[in-house]
């Protein structure tokens, strides 16, 4: 089992904290004048996303948590959980729907995800940062209206609803940014 | 395999520190000098490396050596012994501007290399040595009106956190530390120094030294370090911390000289490594040397010069007042 002392902190490293995997956000190390040194530790949970402060004795030692990214192509869904496959070894993992959270709104067939690894499975998965996805339905919208102010709500081919341009309809394919939910463009293919 | 022969691609060779601030350094430097060359006190250099080692078990020296000594040598965690020894000597008032080590310590205003200003007044008292202290602080960032203020040690806990460090018990302590909202406090095994130093930097600090100096005076004895301890009726060690902007800066005492009190303190400090399977560093025998063939009574005070200048600069981090820091070194 790997350790690391308070001194080896810094921002991304992963450890284990009462049986959870957590990353550190952010470290700063505080000693007075003579006396016992600290670190102030922020530290995200890696299962929950929710983060919280911890305080260590400057050497004193953690756990280190298995825990790493690796980019894998989801190939399907098969009702319950989620398919990926490792581009590189062809070998295959399912992630459930705790893992893959919010990225399934967004990820369809053959896209290429982050993929975190805890103890070699699947903690949590992220979408591409932009993904092409096509309208399945949205309101007609005015024609003539090229100027995209307003916009109009407009379920994605996943299930997403992103706001649109009154422009777009159903049938487009658009491109969205994953990371805020926000239409970018229209797109000609994926 | 042969290393590639091109030209450097290292993109990390740049100062982090402007060159604005490499100015800002040497100015402050020279400043420093006229104060002392004003006063009388002479500018001395004293080894870094040392055969000894400090006791203080929340210091941790760098270890090297050179060819043909037989034994290991030991970075200064501060130049104070060597000093202390040519007070014994006779020198009179000295100061020194030098580099000091500290493993383990790194952060915002941490570097394992940094600069100490120390210097010692034979015959003052720590309350004196405050006063020149604020006039040297004053001279080095040319703000000739900051304001100065004192507070004992506890009448800071007792004005800001209800609680006496005197009569405290760990229970209080936690009870403390949980109030004002410390990560942990419910389940952190320490002792009562290290709560109060968890409460002080937590809690206390970043409120010091806003608008102006503020002297933190009068220790716990359990926190006396190398000053001396009097009777006030209870025991109170005359050891001072200087801070400016929420940021300690300095830490003085008045001086401890009595030799068999000082070796019963490194046997006491010897004592804690033990029980923490700490490294048990050579004691410093030529200090205990000087101390018995009679220091001066004496008050001494050790400045960091980074941090002062963080705060002439207005840095965050203390990289940004450093040429190259440790990871670009």
């Amino acid at each position: 089992m790997a350790f690391y002392s308070t001194s080896e902190f810094k921002g991304g490293l992963k450890i284990m904290l009462d049986g959870d995997p957590y990353n550190i956000v952010e470290n700063e190390f505080v000693k007075p004048g003579k006396g016992q040194a600290f670190n102030r530790v922020r530290v995200r949970n890696l299962k929950t996303g929710r983060t919280v402060e911890k305080t260590f004795k400057s050497g004193d030692s953690v756990e280190a948590a298995d825990v790493h990214d690796t980019e894998m192509q989801y190939l399907y869904n098969d009702g319950e959980e989620w398919h990926f496959m490792d581009p590189a070894t062809y070998e295959q993992m399912t992630a459930n729907a705790n893992a893959v959270g919010d990225a399934a709104k967004w990820i369809k067939e053959q896209d290429v995800c982050k993929v975190t690894l805890w103890n070699g499975a699947p903690l949590s998965v992220e979408p591409p940062n932009f993904v092409v996805l096509a309208i399945t339905e949205t309101d007609p919208g005015l024609k003539g209206d090229t100027s995209g102010g307003g916009g109009k709500p407009a379920t994605l081919e996943t299930g997403a609803v992103v706001r649109v341009p009154l422009f777009v309809q159903t049938g487009e394919l658009v491109k969205v940014d994953t990371r805020t939910g926000d239409y970018v463009s229209r797109a000609k293919e994926a | 395999m042969i290393a590639d022969p091109s030209p450097g691609d290292c993109a990390d060779w740049q100062p982090s520190a402007r060159l604005g601030t490499i100015r800002a350094r040497a100015a402050m430097l020279g400043r420093i000098r006229d104060f002392f060359a004003a006063v009388g006190v002479l500018e001395v250099e004293t080894p870094i490396l040392s055969q000894a080692a400090v006791t203080d078990p929340a210091l941790a020296s760098l270890r090297t050596g050179v060819s043909g000594l037989g034994r290991p040598l030991y970075l200064q965690t501060s130049p104070e012994f060597p000093m202390k020894r040519l007070l014994a000597a006779g020198s009179g008032p000295v100061y020194q501007i030098c580099k000091v080590f500290r493993d383990d310590e790194r952060g915002r205003r941490h570097h394992p290399e940094f600069t100490l200003l120390e210097w010692y007044r034979p015959g003052w008292d720590h309350h004196r040595l405050m006063d020149e202290l604020a006039g040297l602080v004053r001279a080095a960032l040319a703000r000739p009106d900051l304001p100065v203020e004192r507070i004992a040690y506890r009448d800071l806990f007792r004005q800001r956190l209800d609680l006496d460090p005197w009569t405290a018990t760990l229970a209080d302590l936690r009870a403390t530390a949980l109030a004002v909202g410390i990560a942990d406090a419910a389940d952190l095994d320490l002792n009562a120094d290290a709560w109060l130093d968890l409460l002080l930097t937590q809690t206390l600090e970043s409120g010091l030294g806003r608008g102006g100096m503020t002297f933190l005076h009068d220790y716990p004895p359990s926190q006396a370090a190398l000053a001396r301890i009097r009777s006030d009726p209870f025991p109170v060690a005359e050891r001072f911390e200087l801070y400016l902007d929420g940021v300690e800066l300095a830490n003085g005492f008045h001086e401890l000289t009595d030799a068999v009190e000082q070796r019963t303190r490194f046997a006491a400090d010897l004592a804690v490594r033990e029980q923490g399977g700490q490294f048990i560093p050579p004691l410093d025998e030529r200090l205990l040397g000087a101390l018995a063939a009679g220091m001066p009574a004496c008050a001494g005070v050790a400045l960091g010069l980074d941090r002062l200048l963080m705060t002439a600069v207005g840095a965050v981090h203390i990289d940004e007042v450093l040429t190259f820091p440790i990871e670009r070194a």
